[in-house]
């Protein structure tokens, strides 16, 4: 498990029975990672994200599965000229960049990897991180001047590859939405249609909305799984339109959405209690699951706090891993990191007391 | 021969102790201390100044002789004190909390 905190990394291990974990760490402590992530292709080779506001961006990547880590490229410049975005109060805002929120490593290619970053764009490497080439068609898409920070900034912080289509991909932006490329980034085109955010002022406008996390389940590229600012939504038509699913949900707001391994119709997601009270309702914290794709949820509480816990459990935060029983793995800002090694009805700890978690990653490693 | 100070995670990740030694020419300027500290120490490219615009990133801090030098012009010369390496030249993240 690949766990980024506020105050740096932390690698846990366990076996199959995911119930003893050996924790590792901090890894660059007292920088903020925001992300660390494995290639599919090649479980050894992990990159990192790491940060701080003082001293800028970093890479790391390791090639022995997190032993050892150097630092790679930290140039990532805008590749055509930068106009301006929107600010918090409306004005044109210039473009800079502030921060990799988000590595997503291709699925073939070890040296291949993706970083989505804050002013939202997208950045590519081919060499293992050493240079980096932005894709400049989705941050010169004509919508790109109506864009605006959500409240941790214009963060492109979702990037979702087609593992049946290399050409297609998704990425989410808060807050200006959900895009789509179906030609490797050559163009863009907003998959919004079905939103409604009542926090702007075209509630079913073609961008602007605060998506939060996208996901999907890998045998099914075409049906996507989305939690939105509020809303938890569905695409059955790879994005062309989405319908809500909040069903029961006790808050349809909150940050992770997730898809079990084996079962494309179950589904996870954490509510939080609203926009501005970001915590889980009574101060309860619940994982709820569908195992019919929405709609109708089931609250799984089983070795997770239920009284007085008022954590957050950010977007990329969340995790499954590949083994049967499927485990499901959050970090939470309190410093948690919960893991059900049964599809989520049961849950332990697997550390406590970290800094705020930022993200989770699992490798199932053979 | 000047002497520079670095802050903690710059210290680590150039994997030097706390004061690191150059060599730059006579009548050095602060660009020229800075291009010549990123080239020995590739990794601090980017953590101290932007890659781009070469301008100091507003968390970072710059003093000597007991003066903030932060605010001073990236061409000016260094401090005698400085470019005779009796005094280092302090690198060091803002008073900011976190």
């Amino acid at each position: 498990m690949l766990v980024g905190t506020r105050k740096g990394a932390f690698i846990l291990t366990a076996d199959g029975r995911r119930t003893e974990w050996t924790v590792e760490g901090p890894l660059f402590g007292g920088w903020e990672l925001y992300h660390l992530k494995g290639s599919p292709a090649d479980p050894d080779r992990i990159y990192a994200s790491q940060s701080t506001s003082w001293f800028g961006q970093l890479i790391q990547r390791s090639d022995d599965g997190g032993r050892n880590w150097a630092p790679v490229g930290n140039r990532f410049a805008y590749a055509t000229e930068t106009g301006t975005h929107q600010w918090y109060d409306g004005t044109p805002h210039p473009w800079e960049f502030a921060r990799v929120w988000h590595l997503e490593p291709s699925l073939t290619d070890p040296d291949t990897l993706y970083a989505g970053v804050e002013d939202a764009a997208l950045f590519r490497s081919t060499d293992g991180g050493s240079e980096w080439q932005e894709l400049p068609a989705l941050r010169d898409h004509s919508t790109g001047p109506d864009w605006q920070p959500g409240a941790g900034g214009m963060c492109l912080h979702t990037i979702v590859l087609d593992p049946s289509d290399p050409n297609r991909m998704f990425v989410a932006i808060s807050a200006a939405g959900a895009f789509r490329t179906d030609d490797a980034g050559a163009t863009w085109k907003p998959i919004n249609r079905g939103l409604r955010s009542e926090q702007i002022p075209d509630p079913e406008a073609e961008v602007g909305h605060c998506v939060h996390r996208i996901t999907m389940h890998p045998t099914r590229p075409e049906v996507l799984f989305m939690q939105k600012h509020w809303d938890v939504m569905r695409s059955d038509d790879a994005g062309e339109s989405w319908r809500e699913i909040s069903g029961n949900l006790p808050s349809d707001f909150g940050f992770p959405v997730s898809v079990h391994s084996h079962e494309p119709e179950t589904v996870y997601v954490v509510p939080i209690t609203s926009d501005s009270e970001h915590y889980p309702p009574d101060g309860r914290l619940r994982v709820y699951r569908s195992r019919v794709g929405g709609n109708d949820w089931e609250a799984l509480t089983n070795g997770l706090p239920q009284e007085h816990c008022y954590v957050n459990v950010l977007r990329d935060a969340m995790a499954v891993d590949e083994l049967d029983d499927c485990g499901i793995y959050f970090g939470t800002t309190g410093g948690d990191v919960y893991v059900s090694p049964d599809g989520g009805d049961h849950w332990q700890a697997a550390v406590s007391n970290l800094p705020a978690v930022l993200s989770v990653e699992v490798q199932t490693l053979p | 021969m000047i002497r520079v100070e670095l802050p903690a995670h710059l210290r680590t990740l150039a994997a030097v102790g706390k004061e690191v030694q150059l060599d730059v020419p006579a009548g050095a300027t602060t660009a020229d201390l800075l291009d010549a500290l990123e080239s020995r120490y590739p990794v601090l490219e980017g953590t101290i100044r932007d890659h781009d615009t070469r301008r100091r990133r507003p968390f970072v801090r710059f003093f000597a002789c007991e003066e903030d030098l932060s605010h001073q012009p990236l061409d000016a010369a260094l401090p005698d004190p400085v470019a005779s390496g009796h005094e280092p030249f302090v690198i060091l993240g803002a008073m900011a909390g976190g």
